[in-house]
């Protein structure tokens, strides 16, 4: 059984003061996400996300399509008991506490009163905010909510975890302990299904991603199966500060940082440019194949589809 | 009652509790009653009918604008802030939230109804130094206000549900002051003829009729109150809260929370 399955969910609204006019958020949208894989939403801004993931939480009704999740529909309570959601920039009652929230939380859940003070101290531990009580919310910083969304909506030990851009105002610190963190849940066997649009964050977690553009699916696949594409060239590293004019003649970009030297090269130039290497007697670092990144492959789909859609305009 | 209302109710009230606006607002509330002391003492002989009306129609007053207050904010607060999001994604039902809302303002209206009726029954004592009998009928003007509470905090509510705070606040307070006025709105819809007649009748149906939850005047002459008009009142203020929390639920189960 799948955790996730989404057979053609659709929404259209209406827009207009006067003349109501429709528009189109999401196109029927099928997809399917295993029981524990992280899995990634992409999409730049406006293209659907929010919306696929409130239609998911019942926020927002679908005006076509179904979907199910752990065999159960969408509006069903149960269903709701055993999943955890983070919804985009998160803002919370700030008149309470970490500690009255989280117990609040806990409660609509339906965890039972005596387990909570624990879970509550161990959740809060776990997103790093463990010396905040009596702290009212009002008074966090934006990274500090954040991690407080992420607790509420692991809180309850869902079986899966929405996150709508789960990285967004948090710190690099921060954002490293939240990929730790989805990744903990991922080997507690929990499903994790985040959107964003920090496709290194995707690129270094994601088992599986999507990519959504102006309420279309363009693509589904694992990471490495989306951006197996090799390009042909290869990427050198050697230590020192000079480039041998051999290497440069053979046409190859070359950049100096520190002391070391990247030249990004064609294949077919490869065995030359060792040979220069060799002869100049410079020590190399690494040499491997450049493959298409997560990020090159976003671009090059994004710049289709509005090719595709500016032609059938 | 679930443990989900619970909870939602609860929380209305904790975030009542610590708003400082409602602090102010029931200060002023005390302050009125005080005030009807010193004028209870330069009415000679009616210092009880002054301190009795004037203390009631504080609480009144003060209780339906905190109702308003409150009340218009209530779910589109909770939407326009996106806290919802989270309340929502979890095992809650739409009317579970409507519902644990509206007790857990009526609860903060009833704890303040409570805390101003004190300030009122000090005045009083301090006028007449002790009570007598028809002082209990007091209790019972008290309790008409609170049905009226129940009444606004569902229509607030209901405004709430599918409008902004303002226009909320509007269309509450206009049903207040129209309710208000009811029974006048009444005796010209039987004097007026033809399509004004027809009208004047449905306009005064509809709204809410605070002219028959407002006795103070009459507790305030120490007359007494028919135990049937308790028993009305009850029924028709629990009929029309309910049918407002009928209309609110009904439309917030078919919102998309963009």
């Amino acid at each position: 059984m799948s955790a996730i399955e989404i057979n053609g969910l659709e929404k259209t609204y209406s827009v207009g003061f006067w003349r109501k006019r429709p528009k189109c958020a999401l196109k029927p949208l099928h997809l399917s996400v295993e029981e524990g894989e992280i899995f990634g939403f992409l999409g730049p801004n406006g293209a659907g996300k929010t919306t696929t993931l409130k239609m998911l939480m019942g926020l927002v009704f679908p005006t076509g399509g179904s979907a199910r999740i752990l065999g159960m529909d969408i509006n069903d309570p149960q269903m709701k008991a055993q999943i955890g959601f983070l919804p985009e920039q998160p803002y919370f009652y700030d008149y309470l506490t970490a500690h009255e929230l989280l117990d609040y939380y806990g409660r609509l859940s339906g965890v039972p009163g005596k387990e909570l003070p624990p879970r509550i101290v161990k959740v809060l531990e776990r997103v790093g905010l463990k010396d905040i009580r009596g702290v009212q919310l009002r008074k966090f910083s934006k990274g500090m909510l954040q991690r407080v969304g992420i607790a509420q909506a692991i809180l309850h030990e869902p079986k899966i975890v929405f996150f709508d851009e789960p990285m967004s105002g948090l710190d690099p610190m921060g954002r490293r302990e939240v990929r730790d963190l989805m990744e903990q849940l991922k080997h507690e066997g929990k499903t994790v299904f985040f959107s964003t649009h920090i496709l290194s964050d995707a690129e270094a977690l994601c088992d599986r991603v999507a990519v959504i553009h102006q309420g279309e699916l363009r693509a589904v696949g694992a990471v490495a199966e989306l951006t197996s594409g090799v390009q042909g060239k290869i990427e050198v590293v050697w230590q020192g500060t000079t480039v041998p004019a051999s290497i440069k003649a053979l046409g190859a970009e070359c950049h100096v940082t520190g002391d070391t030297v990247r030249a990004v090269l064609s294949e077919e130039s490869q065995d030359l440019a060792l040979d220069a290497l060799r002869r100049e007697r410079l020590h190399m670092i690494s040499l491997v194949p450049v493959r298409t990144t997560l990020e090159q492959y976003f671009v090059e789909k994004l710049k289709r589809s509005e090719k595709t859609a500016g032609s059938l305009a | 009652m679930n443990q989900r209302i619970t909870c939602i109710a609860s929380n209305t009230f904790r975030e009542a509790v610590r708003d400082r606006v409602l602090y102010n607002l029931i200060a002023f509330a005390l302050l009125l009653s005080g005030a009807a002391i010193l004028v209870g003492q330069i009415s000679i002989d009616i210092e009880k009918l002054v301190v009795i009306n004037l203390g009631l129609t504080a609480v009144s007053l003060f209780g339906v604008i905190i109702a308003i207050f409150i009340g218009i904010g209530l779910v589109s607060k909770e939407i326009e802030k996106r806290t919802l999001y989270t309340v929502l994604s979890r095992p809650v039902r739409r009317w579970e939230f409507i519902i644990g809302k509206f007790f857990g303002l009526a609860g903060t209206l009833v704890v303040n109804a409570f805390f101003m009726a004190i300030g009122v029954f000090g005045a009083l004592l301090y006028v007449a130094h002790k009570f007598q009998a028809p002082d209990g009928w007091v209790l019972v003007a008290l309790y008409f206000i609170i049905l009226q509470f129940l009444i606004i905090c569902s229509l607030a509510l209901l405004f709430s549900s599918f409008s902004s705070p303002l226009l909320s606040a509007v269309f509450a307070f206009s049903l207040f002051v129209i309710g208000t006025f009811s029974e006048d709105l009444r005796n010209f819809a039987a004097m007026a003829t033809g399509m004004t007649k027809w009208l004047a009748t449905a306009v005064a149906y509809i709204v809410p009729n605070f002219s028959a939850l407002n006795i103070i005047s009459s507790v305030a002459h120490a007359q007494p109150v028919a135990s049937q008009l308790i028993v009305y009142n009850t029924i028709y203020a629990l009929l029309y809260a309910g049918m407002a929390l009928c209309g609110a639920v009904l439309i917030f189960q078919r919102r998309n929370l963009k």
